[in-house]
């Protein structure tokens, strides 16, 4: 029995490192996601590109300015006199923001009335908009408490400081560096997308060739089948695990507080559910293409609908109940808690028990579909 | 062990509405080479995938090798080979990685494995090409070595489905030299074909046609069964007089073999009427004998026949 489980997997190694594009698909597609999320895919916001129009040409108005630049999250793309210009800069996506000061800043500032600046924030990318926003008004905020004293500041209405501070302090990711929340989620997804088709296709590409007719005449057992054309996944799979981490924690500098041995349990028990798709994929597809199509109609839904870009807890609330299905969700928190907050099987366990029960359903289901028998 | 390899009785399989095979009775002896002929769609592979234990018959018993295809198939597939009209062979396996992928699956005996896997490369001219992937081979080769698998475990029956189908005259004849030899060695062969001359081979041929098996004897005895006889025509101008004959007779009675008209005629006065038809269009009969059916000339009758009744 482990002699034919065993034979089946050397022969899918074989086929796996004698071709080279599966071979790129295995071990360089995650190192390109990887860096691609790690580089690329930021929600950072900082360089916003912004126009200013200083219609005052005071120094404070100036001193006001350097503030925007000094803070790193603006870099100025264009000066201009004529209001109108600013909107121009919005409309060709040339500036995503634009300062007006209008003639009297200084004046106003000086005697001690209201002092007002304008800015227009282009809105298309709602998340970039408000933190543009944001950034903007809180250094015009700082500004104002900086040039005005405390003393002169009981003159001015209306109050501009708050009776209660608040001091914010984020833990576990203390520059909140979306990097370090992005690349355990990448190792979560990259996995997902790997063994679900490897497996998927794997078993379709042998009904395609006509291999699966012949190994059904084979006295080879169903389980011993499945587990042939399964485990070759699965250890691949924590292959990309233990590449993607080290470049992860390597290259990205990604702390990891928790225990890997922890990382990899979780991973296997996850693994359980995405074979068990996989599988399941493969017994209702009969060409490699609807394997691929069937694969993505599953991995799209699953990443959107598990917290790894947009917090389930954002999502209406039928949507909310979906994620309970999806072991993404599951694996997600597990990762990211192991690597940032270090957590452990205290914590942890409630996923760890969800991903157990999930796999052990799918895979059940998906081998009890799975026959030694054609339609 | 008993001397009925196959025992078929009712069979059927139905898909959907549509029955694929119906009401399947036969018998095949052990050490017997027996062939499966008829037109695409007639059932063969759906018969073979029933007595392979891959396919679930809707209704009928079978038993191959003594067990049941209902309860035992497991069983069945440990004493038999089957080889799909399109082999599966890994292309990105070498020849030898293949036959011993095989090996594995049957879990031959390792000692008894290297003479034999050194055998069948032999008998099947495959030696060689041992290091060479199986995607690179011509078909006539990859044919020869998923029959070298197919036989790693010596199995009691081989079942083929069209094995020499595309393949060259020569690697048929290797192909063929190869079976034979298994039958020597007692090997029950059921074999299905498009070839009629490979038919010939056989001990005994089964015609089947849209589901069912319309006939089944020795090659000998079926070309003897063929009512009326047999005529075959020699005249100046083959395409002028078939279409004179066909227009009376109806197309499927006439077929041209090169130069040659062949005809089948009841009786004599049917004969008369032939000549009769020719003289009229003015066509002069040069030579007239009755000849011996090939079993092509079998085939299309009972074809024919079957379909004129279905039309019926």
């Amino acid at each position: 029995m482990w002699e034919r489980i065993y034979r089946m997997l050397v022969k899918e190694f074989i086929q796996v490192l004698r071709d080279p594009r599966m071979k790129a698909l295995i071990f360089v597609m995650p190192v390109i996601q990887l860096i691609m999320f790690g580089y690329a895919v930021t929600t950072d916001v900082d360089h916003i590109k912004t126009a200013v129009c200083d219609l005052d040409k005071s120094p404070q108005s100036r001193a006001l300015i350097e503030r925007f630049t000094a803070s790193g999250y603006f870099t100025v793309v264009d000066s201009t006199d004529r209001p109108e210009r600013l909107g121009e800069l919005l409309d060709r996506g040339q500036a995503t923001i634009g300062i007006q000061i209008n003639h009297g800043f200084a004046e106003d500032l000086k005697s001690g009335r209201q002092a007002a600046i304008q800015t227009i924030v282009d809105g298309t990318d709602s998340n970039t908009g408000t933190v543009a926003m944001d950034y903007a008004q809180r250094i015009t905020q700082e500004f104002s408490r900086a040039r005005v004293g405390p003393g002169e500041l009981d003159q001015l209405a209306p109050p501009q400081t708050e009776p209660i501070e608040l001091r914010s302090r984020a833990w576990f990711n203390p520059d909140l560096k979306s990097r370090y929340f992005n690349v355990p989620g990448v190792i979560a997804v990259v996995v997902l997308l790997i063994s679900l088709l490897l497996t998927a296709m794997a078993i379709v590409r042998e009904r395609e060739i006509g291999t699966m007719e012949q190994l059904m005449v084979t006295p080879i057992r169903s389980f011993e089948l499945i587990l042939g054309k399964t485990l070759p996944f699965v250890l691949i799979s924590f292959i990309d695990v233990l590449v993607v981490t080290a470049i992860g924690i390597s290259w990205f500098n990604v702390p990891i507080h928790g225990s890997l041995a922890l990382l990899l349990f979780g991973a296997g028990l996850y693994l359980m559910s995405t074979i068990g798709i996989g599988l399941f994929i493969s017994t209702i597809s009969q060409t490699q293409q609807q394997a691929l199509m069937s694969s993505f109609f599953f991995y799209l839904p699953a990443v959107l609908l598990s917290g790894f870009m947009f917090p389930i807890s954002n999502m209406p609330e039928p949507a909310q109940w979906l994620t309970y299905l999806n072991p993404l969700r599951y694996f997600l928190v597990i990762i990211r808690d192991i690597f940032l907050k270090g957590s452990g099987w205290d914590i942890l366990w409630p996923q760890f028990a969800a991903l157990a029960v999930l796999g052990t359903a799918l895979l059940t289901m998906s081998s009890l579909r799975f026959k030694k028998r054609m339609a | 062990m008993s001397d009925i390899a196959l025992a078929v009785s009712g069979l059927g399989r139905a898909f959907g509405e549509m029955w694929a095979v119906r009401g399947l009775d036969l018998e095949v002896q052990r050490g017997e080479i027996f062939g499966l002929v008829g037109p695409d769609g007639a059932g063969k592979t759906t018969t073979m995938r029933m007595l392979t234990g891959i396919l679930a018959a809707s209704e009928g018993q079978a038993t191959v090798a003594g067990f049941s295809i209902h309860d035992d198939a497991e069983a069945i597939k440990a004493r038999i080979s089957y080889m799909s009209q399109r082999f599966g062979l890994y292309g990105d396996l070498t020849v030898e990685e293949n036959l011993r992928f095989y090996a594995d699956l049957y879990e031959v005996p390792r000692r008894d494995r290297e003479p034999l896997e050194e055998k069948l490369l032999g008998f099947s001219n495959l030696t060689p090409f041992r290091k060479r992937q199986a995607r690179n081979l011509s078909g006539g080769m990859k044919q020869k070595l998923g029959l070298a698998c197919a036989l790693i475990h010596k199995p009691e029956i081989l079942f083929l489905d069209e094995p020499t189908n595309g393949v060259d005259p020569v690697s048929r004849r290797d192909f063929w030299r190869i079976l034979y030899a298994m039958l020597k060695k007692g090997v029950t062969i059921f074999v299905s074909t498009a070839y009629l001359d490979e038919a010939e081979r056989c001990s005994r041929v089964g015609l089947m046609h849209r589901g069912r098996l319309i006939r089944c004897d020795t090659p000998q005895k079926l070309k003897e069964g063929l009512p009326g006889q047999l005529l075959e025509l020699e005249t100046g101008q083959p395409r002028d007089a078939r279409e004179a004959l066909a227009a009376q007779l109806g197309s499927s009675r006439v077929s041209l073999f090169g130069g040659m008209l062949h005809l089948y005629t009841e009786d004599a006065a049917e004969a008369e009427q032939i000549r009769a038809i020719l003289q009229q269009a003015g066509i002069a009969v040069l030579a007239e004998k009755i000849i011996t059916p090939t079993l092509e000339d079998v085939f299309i009758h009972w074809v024919t026949r079957d379909d004129a009744e279905a039309a019926a």
